[in-house]
């Protein structure tokens, strides 16, 4: 009989990157001036727990730090279908770095129950690409990162821990990477196609249970996390200065040969 | 004053550096005297030292892992931790890759120091400069923490010629405590004979606009002409009409190419942030108002599949 799951999920609150974005004057994250969206890799983490949770039994929890407005967020991300989430929040986290942000995580993390946690290999807003690292590193916990596939293999007389696999891409194909249970896995985007939620899944999201930890409640001091702890600071932002406006041919029947000779005129071939 | 030290972590595969280690020891020299530290490398007969002679390195460490077997990022953080504690370097920096970062990571908190990713430059005064949002911002930032932690964007930063040296080699053997996760097979997939995405000075990527798989034959010949890889938008990979690893963009892969000839492709915002910085941007597109041809330096309004053929025959000729 296969043991069941439990399997938090990492969710991020994040500006949709598919309009232009900016940094506040305090070089953080502008969340005030466009749409704010779930992290789209985390999409894919969430429907990677549900199909575990399928197949092997459990609950999925979603975990997020952010302002009070990721709420918001999470309900969406609840109408995916999973069971319950956790939100970190507290005005002293605003700013917070990459290692800082890990922390916080690390020690919300310690007052759940888990086998797994999944979370998306990259947010698209600060695209670091490091917290799964950091969390392993913290909580003494192996990490598949980077899975384009992931499967359970249940303890039996050979093993006496549940293994995660991974198939793991890299530059010339991937890797097979494994590590006993508990662990952290980080997907992209070409784990699997999430679900869209049904009309049902949305009425059932608005009920479903969120739970809220601050930092006095993780033990942690304000003075220790967002900008005041951060390991970095930014001292500049500006705007990328715009390519110079180039050939454009319209209309042209000769333009595949015009193309070689630009490339031509420029060396390229 | 002597000057101080900076690790570079090596990266290399298949018994050759990589491209990016060269970028990496250019932009340690801003900060001090780089000292390679090479992890998974043979011991007896190794190529990688002399080719790190050749790129000026005086100095390299040689981590030895006697466990025989492979564990993902977490022996290279242990062992680039211990070495912080025992040399005091004034910087560590790795390659801004799958890994680089993963190690990044994991040092960082074995450190407690402050890092930055995929960093396009580094100043003397420590100063790391960030291209964000899909480049549209540049960010210019310090580590205030720590042993700061550098990795860099392969292909962001131009390698300068060295005077080349015979390295000194000191063996390290570093104790390893967690074991994490392991790999237990490297498998390669067949990729042909095209050079790596990441790594060409040419790519030529389709869009939904090349229509079908067949059409991507086309795309082929095109960079088959040119010395170059083939890539794709999300549009033309999530429709199928060629593999995902072939992606360009924000989800996908990021390319700094000489020259990116764009086909078919429309120019989301996710696809620009994937090759915007290559120097010269072809663009062949029926759509007059793709959102592409505002980054292009020599655009063509019209169909790829008269535009290429053309383009072919007269690299055919050009070519006798």
């Amino acid at each position: 009989m296969t043991q069941p799951l439990n399997i938090v999920v990492l969710v991020k609150q994040v500006p949709d990157s598919g309009a232009p974005r900016s940094l506040s004057a305090d070089a953080t994250v502008d969340r005030e001036s466009g749409d704010l969206v779930v992290n789209e890799m985390d999409e894919y983490a969430i429907e990677e727990a549900l199909r575990l949770v399928k197949a092997h039994g459990g609950q999925v929890t979603l975990l997020t730090m952010g302002p009070e407005q990721a709420v918001q967020s999470i309900r969406k991300a609840l109408q995916l279908g999973a069971d319950a989430a956790v939100h970190v929040t507290d005005d002293a986290l605003h700013g917070s770095c990459a290692v800082k942000t890990s922390l916080v995580l690390a020690a919300a993390l310690q007052t759940l129950e888990w086998d797994l946690v999944i979370c998306g290999a990259e947010s698209t807003d600060g695209q670091l690409a490091v917290l799964s690292a950091m969390l392993s590193q913290r909580l003494g916990v192996p990490a598949l990162t980077g899975a384009r596939k992931l499967t359970i293999a249940d303890a039996d007389a050979g093993h006496a821990e549940r293994i995660g696999r991974i198939e793991r891409q890299t530059e010339t194909g991937y890797q097979l990477v494994q590590a006993t249970l508990p662990a952290i896995v980080s997907v992209w985007d070409t784990i699997n196609e999430p679900r869209y939620p049904t009309f049902r899944d949305i009425m059932a999201a608005k009920s479903k249970p969120v739970t809220t930890l601050s930092l006095v409640e993780l033990g942690i001091s304000p003075s220790d996390v967002g900008a005041k702890g951060a390991t970095s600071h930014v001292d500049d932002v500006a705007p990328r200065p715009s390519r110079e406006a180039g050939v454009i041919l319209e209309g042209d029947e000769q333009a595949g040969s015009k193309l070689v000779e630009f490339l031509v005129s420029r060396k390229l071939v | 004053m002597t000057t101080s030290t900076v690790l570079v972590l090596v990266e290399h595969a298949a018994g050759r550096l990589a491209k990016v280690t060269g970028e990496l020891l250019t932009a340690a020299r801003a900060l001090g005297e780089p000292v390679a530290v090479l992890f998974g490398a043979p011991e007896v007969d190794d190529p990688l030292v002399a080719e790190l002679g050749t790129l000026g390195v005086g100095s390299v460490l040689r981590v030895r892992d006697a466990r025989g077997t492979t564990y993902l990022a977490t022996p290279a953080a242990e062992a680039l931790a211990q070495l912080v504690a025992q040399r005091q370097p004034s910087a560590v920096l790795l390659a801004a890759t799958a890994d680089g970062k993963e190690i990044a990571g994991r040092l960082a908190v074995l450190t407690e120091s402050g890092l930055l990713t995929d960093i396009t430059e580094l100043h003397s005064d420590g100063t790391a400069v960030q291209e964000i949002f899909a480049g549209s911002t540049i960010v210019s930032s310090h580590v205030t923490v720590g042993t700061p932690i550098y990795a860099i964007k392969p292909g962001a930063i131009a390698p300068q010629p060295t005077q080349p040296t015979t390295p000194a080699v000191e063996e390290l053997d570093v104790e390893f405590s967690v074991e994490g996760a392991q790999i237990v097979e490297e498998v390669t997939e067949p990729k042909g004979s095209r050079p790596e995405l990441t790594d060409a000075d040419v790519v030529v990527a389709g869009g939904r606009g090349v229509g079908d798989a067949e059409g991507f034959t086309l795309i082929e010949q095109l960079a088959d002409a040119l010395g170059g890889a083939v890539g794709a938008s999300r549009a033309a990979t999530d429709g199928g009409l060629y593999p995902h690893q072939f992606q360009v963009g924000q989800t996908g892969k990021t390319v700094s190419p000489r020259l990116y000839i764009a086909c078919g492709i429309s120019g989301a915002i996710q696809h620009r942030a994937g090759m915007r910085t290559a120097q010269t941007i072809v663009v062949i597109n029926a759509d007059a108002s793709s959102p592409i041809f505002e980054i292009a330096d020599f655009g063509i309004v019209g169909d790829l599949h008269t535009v290429i053929p053309q383009a072919l025959a007269a690299l055919a000729v050009r070519a006798g």
